[in-house]
């Protein structure tokens, strides 16, 4: 390396013993990148950056989507692609044969439709209560609040915890001898069946996923809160706007930006549920919680496995998602515009 | 109206507190509550005995019935405080329990047996932080190779996502190529199909390529994030390419460059994905699930949720399990809580 | 001195990696019930001093994910074990190993087990291969807490009638449970396969002679409308068939935590209340209850199953040859409180002290020749998993009211025709 003036600082050798660790595995590549750089030259080097990457994207992420295209128009159980038969659209048109669309008891395969449903209110009621308590609480944590990194993390912990674990930590807290029943009795009420009944157990499927994700939503709406200037709030104090009106003329639109990631983000990983869903309640009971992704696993994984109808369903899933983000981004864009 | 109003507004309070400094702090204490309460809850359940478990209403700490040695019986005998019918109280060993009859006797005296109704009996109870639950079921989950096999998926995978995201990223926002746009929507659009969908196809090529019940089956699919590459090449946008420039008018070579120019300025996103990716990989289950087979190769929340399958409500062992399984995480989250949640905050999503 | 003793360490050391790598590592995925597991490792103990050359690694795994669920996706993607123990043997009757050109004495073996169930093993067209062994027989059956009974001052139904009706089972546990205050009157598995026994007995004609399934009859809808009653009701313990989503669950906890007062189950639950209630109370099997139908449970099994995809098929049939032994297979059953498969035993005892046990064992053995033609038809069924699934799930709907007992019924109609389908291509 030339020595020498200027920005080489930017990138010079510290000298501690990790940066001579360092240095050394980066002269050790150099050696080995140089020749290819030779080679190829220069402008042909962001292929070799992108190709570890790329390679392992398209043999394990683009390719199996390819497959499970072609799997959506074969029928049988055999698992293998080349064992199967061709059937067109048949899975389509198994999925799409419906009385009367708005009643899944009128439809061929019954439970896609209510998996369906339950889906679309899962993600309205999810969503919705998500984005509200996020930003309530970045609001919240916007103020001068003593030990506000502690309460930061406090919020972000759940966002660990793996779904197994959530799941098991409601399930001993909801049961019917748990805790929770448990402070019901204790203030004279009577025990509620909270992982049997069908409206409870909705209700805590939204609720611990809410529980489980909120504390990320938090802190990118409270970056987004904190990167609002100061000035502007005072400024429009000093034209004698309340606090209500700062909040509607200045935090609102200027947080526009980091909801709409908040938004499609969020949308995203509803309509995706599985696994704490799997783990809580299993799609039950009944089917009162099963959704889309729920549904193509039982249908694939459970005998009789139908693997082209589930490869069939998750395409019609993957287009739905696509319509609702682009939707969201040009909704987005045009509230920026405006 | 006013209050929320306050509470919406930003910062405030020049004066003294005033009551919607109260409100926030009630939201946090409760929130805090709620956030860690459960866990909590889990952590003085899994101490509990089984017996102790079952019992409604519970106890907020565990009980242990104390246990008296015998002579002329092998094992320690259960204590009851045992009420008579005259209102006398005595502390009696329990032998057997036939129906609602309790067959007890008298540490003093072991010979005579003395039955009585177990509703006139209370067992004898101290609050025991015990670790039997634990150990019962390190002996039979098998922690430690679920332990070690997770630790090295999250290690090994952690440490590949950043360097061939990193390198997919640099690529993506430095430079101008064919095909260069195109990539980058094609990754990015795949965030719209879950892995849950894709299993099966997913499970052939696995196979094809000879990785099958093998850790590094769970490792490799698992690198090339999209999230990763999307979240880093945003970062490396904002890095001057005039750096590149003087870097390279030095001589330096673009693998010289990525290494010592990028990487470094890049530290804070690459430690955001950090954190994310061992999130996400010591959390992993649907995937591992299905590729492992062998119980050698099982990483700990496969284990965990087989094991709750296989005791069902057998809540002791499987709550000490739980505990063990979060615990990792809540300690490398402890240490590293300021850093994680301000690194997300300011850099995660730019 | 010193050295010299190094290199020979180091030499012994090679010559024994060498020894190990040269035996054949067998894989075997098992479940366990009670304690068959470690019986199983220790007759393979023995079987591996004997034969140095074969090495059989257990894998255990839990019965619903491990075996229903894990199992047939990996046999099907071609990465089956060498052996699995299992009990839905018709679904993946097309990938299993005919043992029969390996076996030492193919035609002893084969009559060392009921002919029926080897034959349910092959895949269609073939009558002659032997694919995998019976570990045990099974009879569906009910338990009872008879401690709670004489607490109740209730007395037994079976103790004084041979012809007991669910009705009157399920209304005296009723009144036992009022009585002792215990948290419910009866339970059962949530499984097809355990309702189906009750279903025959109330007249239900699932499948006939020629193998066509009818959901639709009398029986059937009877014993739905009972089983939603217990749940209506608060007879059961709603957790297992409401708390568990599309999966199998057992509510074996309820009885052995003294919860529950009749427990519909079946034999392979022996070992385990023998070895863990002890002597909370005193429980037994007693027959099943009696309809227009009769009085039948169903049979089932577990099954060790050999797959074709092994790259050592001989070693894996001298490990069947083993397990198979008059002998062994003895041990293993004396062992484990099973009943079982083997038509060639010798005489042996049940090793365990308990009178409940054994009494238990002679309830299910009693059972055996009483059951319907009609159950062992359904049990040997080629499609029975997918229809027990569905039996499971659509009768779950119809108990939270998602269907209608009518909607129910058509659906599962329609799950099992869509199943023989898809299965025919």
């Amino acid at each position: 390396m030339a020595e020498g003036g200027g920005i080489r600082g930017e990138y010079r050798v510290r000298r501690t013993l990790g940066d001579v660790v360092f240095n050394s595995v980066v002269d050790f590549f150099d050696g080995l990148f140089r020749p290819i750089q030779a080679l190829i030259g220069s402008k042909r080097m962001p292929y070799v950056f992108v190709l570890p990457n790329l390679l392992v994207f398209v043999i394990f992420i683009l390719i199996p989507m390819i497959l499970n295209f072609s799997y959506a128009f074969t029928g049988g159980q055999q698992f293998f692609l080349a064992d199967r038969t061709p059937v067109g659209g048949d899975n389509f048109a198994h999925l799409f044969d419906c009385g009367n669309f708005l009643d899944p008891n009128t439809c061929r395969e019954d439970t896609f439709w209510i998996a369906m449903f339950n889906t679309v209110w899962f993600v309205v009621l999810q969503v919705g209560a998500l984005v509200v308590v996020s930003l309530g609480t970045a609001l919240v944590l916007n103020q001068k609040v003593k030990a506000r990194a502690f309460f930061r993390s406090v919020f972000f912990y759940p966002v660990l915890l793996s779904p197994v674990v959530v799941a098991l930590i409601w399930r001993w807290i909801l049961q019917n001898d748990g805790l929770l029943n448990a402070l019901i009795v204790a203030f004279g009420g009577e025990r509620l069946p909270f992982l049997v009944s069908v409206g409870w157990t909705r209700f805590w499927v939204v609720f611990i996923s809410v529980w489980s994700q909120m504390g990320f939503y938090t802190l990118i709406l409270l970056a987004g809160l904190q990167s609002i200037p100061t000035e502007l709030y005072e400024a429009s104090s000093i034209d004698g706007a309340n606090r209500w009106q700062a909040f509607r003329r200045i935090t609102l639109p200027l947080l526009m930006p980091t909801m709409l990631v908040v938004l499609v983000l969020s949308v995203i990983r509803a309509v995706q549920s599985f696994d704490i869903v799997y783990a809580f309640s299993n799609g039950g009971p009944g089917t009162a919680t099963t959704f889309m992704v729920q549904y193509i696993f039982n249908t694939a994984f459970m005998p009789p496995n139908q693997y082209g109808l589930a490869a069939a369903a998750s395409l019609v899933l993957a287009s739905i998602l696509l319509i609702l983000t682009l939707i969201q981004l040009r909704v987005g864009r045009q509230s920026e515009l405006a | 109206m006013g209050a929320i109003g306050k509470f919406l507004g930003r910062t405030h309070g020049k004066r003294g507190p005033d009551w919607a400094d109260y409100v926030t702090y009630l939201y946090l204490i409760l929130g805090t509550v709620l956030m860690f309460g459960p866990v909590m809850w889990l952590v003085t359940s899994s101490f509990k005995q089984q017996s102790d478990l079952l019992r409604f209403p519970p106890r907020l700490l565990p009980y242990r019935q104390e246990m008296v040695e015998v002579s002329g019986y092998d094992e320690p005998l259960p204590l009851y405080v045992v009420v008579f019918e005259d209102g006398t109280t005595r502390e009696l060993a329990r032998v057997r329990r036939v129906g609602i009859e309790g067959h007890h006797v008298d540490p003093a005296n072991p010979e005579e047996i003395i039955k009585v109704n177990i509703n006139q009996t209370t067992p004898v109870e101290q609050v025991v932080f015990s670790f039997d639950n634990y150990i019962r079921g390190i002996e039979r989950f098998n922690f430690l190779r679920y332990f070690v096999n997770t630790v090295t998926v999250t290690a090994v995978a952690t440490a590949l996502t950043l360097l061939v995201n990193s390198m997919a990223a640099f690529a993506l926002s430095k430079y101008q190529f064919r095909g260069r746009n195109s990539i980058f929507v094609l990754m990015i659009s795949t965030l719209l199909v879950p892995l849950s969908v894709i299993l099966i196809p997913l499970l052939l090529t696995i196979r094809s390529v000879g990785w099958f019940d093998s850790l590094i089956g769970v490792i490799i699919p698992s690198i090339a994030t999209p999230t990763g590459v999307f979240l880093l090449r945003q970062y490396m946008l904002t890095i001057p390419d005039e750096l590149l420039e003087s870097a390279r008018l030095d001589g330096a070579s673009e693998w010289r460059i990525y290494l010592q120019v990028i990487l470094p300025l890049a530290r804070p996103a690459l430690a955001v994905l950090a954190i994310f990716s061992v999130m996400w990989r010591w959390n992993d289950f649907l995937w591992p699930l299905i590729v492992l087979q062998s119980s050698e190769y099982k990483t700990l929340q496969v284990g965990l949720s087989s094991f709750s399958g296989e005791l069902q409500t057998q809540w002791d062992t499987l709550l000490a399990m739980t505990v063990l399984t979060l615990l990792p995480v809540t300690v490398v989250f402890a240490f590293l809580q300021k850093y994680i949640t301000t690194g997300i905050a300011t850099t995660g999503m730019k | 001195m010193r050295k010299l003793s190094l290199v020979l360490l180091l030499l012994a050391a090679l010559v024994m990696s060498v020894a190990a790598q040269d035996a054949v590592e067998l894989r075997m995925v098992w479940y366990n019930d009670g304690n068959e597991g470690e019986v199983v490792r220790d007759l393979l103990d023995r079987f591996e001093a004997d034969n140095p050359d074969i090495k059989v690694v257990i894998e255990t795994v839990g019965y619903s994910d491990g075996i229903l669920q894990q199992l047939p996706l990996q046999v099907q993607a071609g990465e089956a074990p060498d052996l699995a123990r299992l009990t839905q043997f018709a679904q993946l009757r097309d990938y299993y190993l005919d043992l029969t050109p390996y076996l030492s004495d193919a035609e002893t073996f084969a009559s060392y087990f009921p002919a029926p169930l080897l034959a349910a093993f092959r895949p269609d067209g073939d009558e002659t291969g032997i694919y995998g062994i019976p570990t045990q027989l099974t009879v569906t059956g009910p338990y009872i807490n008879r401690t709670l009974f004489e607490q109740a001052g209730v007395e037994v139904p079976s103790d004084t009638s041979d012809a007991v009706t669910w009705r009157e089972w399920v209304d005296a546990a009723q009144a036992v449970a009022e009585a002792t205050g215990t948290d419910y009157a009866v339970a059962i598995d949530r499984s097809g396969h355990r309702i189906a026994g009750p279903m025959i007995s109330s007249g239900a004609t699932i499948i006939d002679s020629e193998g066509t399934v009818t959901i639709d009859s009398e029986g059937f809808r009877a014993f739905a409308e009972e089983l939603k009653r217990w749940h209506d009701e608060g007879l059961t313990p709603t957790d297992v068939w409401l708390g568990s989503g599309g999966n199998y669950a057992p509510a074996t906890n309820y009885f052995l935590n003294g919860q529950v007062v009749l427990y519909m189950a079946g034999s392979w639950q022996i070992g385990n209340f023998d070895a863990n209630i002890g002597d909370a109370f005193d429980w037994e099997a007693v027959p099943n209850p009696s309809g227009p139908g009769g009085s039948t449970g169903m049979p089932g099994g577990a099954t060790l199953m050999a797959f074709a995809s092994t790259e050592h098929p001989a070693e894996v049939a001298r490990v069947m040859e083993y397990l198979a032994s008059p002998e062994v297979y003895a041990e293993f059953t004396a062992r484990t409180l099973f009943i079982p498969g083997h038509l060639a035993l010798p005489e042996f005892e049940y090793v365990t002290e308990s009178e409940s046990a054994a009494a238990a064992l002679n309830v299910f053995v009693a059972e055996v020749p009483k059951l319907a033609d009609q159950a062992w038809a359904l049990q040997l069924y080629a499609h029975f998993t997918p229809l027990a699934n569905s039996m499971r799930d659509r009768l779950t709907q119809y108990m939270i009211g998602e269907l209608s007992l009518d909607d129910a019924i058509a659906r599962i109609q329609q799950d099992i025709d869509e199943a023989i389908a898809a299965a025919g291509g």
